[in-house]
């Protein structure tokens, strides 16, 4: 079970790169789709892996990406913010 | 899309987004760890004001949902100095580029290290002038090409925190775009610190200065400053010099303790004047 989710916001990105590169267990991969200005966003490849640290989002220059925790309750899984 | 929004949402003006620095720049980088500094360290957004200059880290002030100026070109110091003396319970934060701060306003910046003057100053240094084209900065590396140097940059450049440290800053530091949670936790000691606070962001700026000086993307050069960086501590900041494709020295340099602009001016009142020196009063905006 993951732990953590990443969100995406498509439109704001830029493709800098620096998700995917630092995301420490290789969670994302640039997409071959394109954004309404011509990049390539990040899409998630491995969504298990995710720890959730938010490092994808501290790193995002676009503030287009974040990451957030999710805890488990029995087997519904509930977002660690609401 | 899904129901959460990202954590540093509210800090930003997001009808102003997506922002003009280019694909690969750091600048947004820093305004996130800056807004998770804010969260971290739970400052009252509500005495907080944030003064940016003129350059691409100047836009800054406009995408933040602050209280926030954008000043003349050089003079984000002095606008943030008038603030902080006309209302002491401020906390101000100066966030400008390397050459608007040490360059055009390299003056003030060593005037108001030298008083002790109670800002957060985050100096981020792309190395470059960027938004004018990419001409030679006073931070520009040896060797460097840019636009008004195509044989390469003989100038020696400013090495920030020496500079600061020498002019009498309480907190120096510097990181890169890549230590992005040791710049947050940077930034938000400095909240605590009372006094002359800088910290110096190294940042790319693929678009004018990796690119001339064929160093790659923003990636690439982030990717450089994970293999080169190196955290030093308390570091002599004489040994923190730049170069084009050398080691970087990071780390807080300087922590020290010294009496603030408006201490020493209200020692100096209350000794000179006895009983006639009255305290300011609060400021009440309304």
């Amino acid at each position: 079970m993951a732990k953590g989710r990443v969100s995406i916001v498509v439109e704001r990105c830029k493709a800098c790169g620096f998700c995917v590169e630092f995301c420490p267990t290789k969670v994302l991969a640039l997409s071959s789709a394109f954004n309404s200005k011509g990049y390539h966003p990040p899409h998630v490849v491995h969504p298990e892996k995710c720890s959730g640290c938010d490092l994808c989002g501290m790193y995002c220059p676009d503030f287009a990406i974040y990451g957030t925790k999710v805890k488990t309750v029995g087997a519904q899984e509930v977002d660690d913010e609401s | 899309m899904s129901d959460l929004t990202n954590p540093v949402e509210p800090f930003l003006r997001s009808d102003r987004m997506p922002h003009i620095w280019c694909p690969g720049c750091g600048i947004g980088t820093t305004v996130n760890c800056f807004a998770r500094a804010l969260i971290e360290s739970k400052i009252d957004l509500e005495h907080l004001a944030l003064v940016s200059g003129i350059g691409c880290t100047g836009r800054v002030a406009g995408y933040v949902k602050l209280d926030s100026f954008h000043t003349t070109h050089g003079r984000a110091i002095p606008f943030a100095t008038g603030l902080k003396l006309a209302n002491p319970k401020l906390n101000v934060v100066v966030y400008s580029g390397d050459g608007d701060l040490s360059a055009i306003g390299g003056n003030h910046l060593i005037h108001a290290a030298r008083r002790n003057i109670d800002l957060k100053v985050i100096c981020v240094n792309n190395l470059i002038y960027a938004m004018t084209g990419g001409q030679t900065a006073p931070t520009t590396p040896g060797h460097a090409i840019t636009s008004t140097s195509p044989y390469g940059t003989c100038e020696p450049a400013f090495n920030l925190p020496h500079l600061v440290e020498a002019a009498g800053a309480v907190y120096v530091a510097r990181w890169t775009t890549f230590h992005v949670r040791q710049l947050a936790r940077s930034i938000a000691e400095a909240f605590q610190k009372k006094g002359f606070s800088f910290i110096e962001v190294i940042s790319p700026c693929p678009t004018l200065y990796q690119r001339r000086n064929k160093l790659g993307d923003g990636l690439d050069t982030m990717k450089y400053y994970k293999e080169k960086s190196k955290v030093r501590h308390g570091a002599p900041t004489s040994e923190a010099g730049l170069t084009m494709t050398g080691e970087i020295v990071v780390g807080k340099f300087v922590d020290r303790d010294r009496p603030d602009y408006q201490t020493l001016v209200r020692a100096q009142l209350a000794e000179s004047l006895g009983d006639r020196f009255v305290e300011q009063a609060e400021m009440v905006c309304s």
